[in-house]
């Protein structure tokens, strides 16, 4: 630190500034988030049609997430299987990336 | 072609009502024949500032539930030609808004109006998505300060997705911002949000910037619509929001700090 910065006062963003940065923030997420397509909860109820065919699991075991980035999405599907005969729970974890434009 | 423009702005007390009154008040004035309409069903107001109060017999309701005619519950304006007022319900249920009801008071007013104005209540609830529903402009009403921009943003993805001509497919409800109580001074200093700022964040054509005045509280006491008042600079910019809106190209005005001359800041000093 030089001895002048002792004597500059630190140039503060304004409160308008903040605010306007803060909107930015938030609106972003929020704008993303609105455009979250209908179909995922049709989407989780067929995946768990379809696993319960082969295990039996509960209703709750399996999670549907969509995330935007700028030119793709992600489509996060997991599915938590019980536990077998004997050993710890262990989770089944599957990733799909589905390429769309965000 | 009759056209219905909405007035919102999801959140409360930005100035709809005011804003519905002068702008109503503004087309009229230029000779449409324009209809105000309060949505805000229990919380009715614009007769008040319409100053139209003590004439309301039959309401919006009333004709939506077939109890009165639609000319029975619609207020001639004393002061404007081609100017009315259709009162909203003091004590019933929101419920009593029904789409199909709406529907066809519009219809009918759009034979008789050039314009048809909803004041929309604050929130996303059935009021306000009823009065957003036909809306073929809204003008979205957003003082520059955060909570009210973040919900001019939701209001506007509100009407993207569930106004009739997004769920119809047709073409967009054509969007207006209007900023409201700006405040130059405060803006000068970095204490509020700048214009340029909100129109960034929103990213909507501006129709008007409406500077925080004394004369919207005064037009409000004696119930008469800001615009009328042409000397007070909020009723001029409301006029020429007016303007804008039909098409003129006129430049905004209040946005910067009056330099005050010598003698002015004198002549303040001893008021
Ligand atoms: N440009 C302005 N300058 C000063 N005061 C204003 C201005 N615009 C509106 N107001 C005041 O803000 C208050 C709220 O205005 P108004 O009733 O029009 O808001 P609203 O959005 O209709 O509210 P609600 O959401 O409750 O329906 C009123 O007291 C009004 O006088
Ligand atoms: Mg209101």
């Amino acid at each position: 630190m030089s001895i002048f910065d002792f004597f500059r006062t630190p140039k503060k963003a304004s409160a308008a500034d903040q605010a306007k940065e803060r909107l930015q923030i938030v609106l972003a997420h929020e704008r993303a988030g609105r455009d979250s397509p209908d179909f995922l909860p049709q989407l989780q109820k067929e995946l768990l049609d379809v696993i319960k065919k082969y295990v039996s699991i509960d209703d709750d075991k399996v999670a549907v997430k969509l995330d935007r980035a700028s030119g793709y999405s992600t489509l996060e599907v997991n599915v938590e299987l019980p536990a077998p005969a004997k050993g710890a729970a262990r989770a089944a974890a599957g990733k799909v990336a589905a390429a769309g434009n965000a | 072609m009759a056209k219905i423009i909405v007035m919102t702005s999801g959140k409360g007390g930005v100035g709809k009502t005011t804003s519905s009154a002068a702008f109503g008040t503004g087309l009229a004035l230029r000779g449409f024949k324009t209809c105000i309409i309060d949505f805000d069903v229990g919380l009715r107001n614009l007769d008040l500032i319409m100053g139209c109060e003590r004439r309301v017999v039959f309401d919006f309701i009333n004709v939506i539930n077939g109890e009165a005619r639609l000319s029975q519950a619609l207020i001639k304006d004393k002061r404007v030609e081609n100017l009315y007022i259709l009162p909203t319900s003091q004590t019933r249920d929101k419920d009593a808004l029904t789409e199909q009801g709406v529907e066809k008071i519009l219809e009918e007013l759009k034979k008789e109006f050039d314009y048809i104005i909803c004041d929309s209540p604050a929130g996303i609830e059935r009021g306000a998505l009823m009065a957003l529903y036909f809306a073929d402009h809204a003008i979205i009403v957003t003082n520059p300060e955060v909570s009210s921009v973040r919900d001019s943003d939701r209001i506007l993805g509100v009407i993207q997705a569930k106004s009739r001509r997004a769920e119809k497919g047709e073409s967009p409800v054509q969007e207006h911002l209007l900023v409201t109580r700006y405040d130059p001074e405060r803006v000068e200093k970095g204490e509020m949000l700048k214009v340029e700022d909100v129109l960034e964040i929103l990213a909507i054509p501006l129709l008007g910037i409406i500077p925080e005045s004394p004369a919207v509280l005064r037009a409000s006491n004696v119930g008469m619509p800001v615009v009328l008042d042409d000397k007070s600079n909020a009723g001029q910019a409301y006029s020429d929001a007016v303007g804008r809106f039909l098409g003129e190209k006129i430049e905004h005005r209040f946005v910067k700090v009056e330099k005050k001359g010598f003698f002015d800041r004198l002549l303040r000093r001893t008021a």
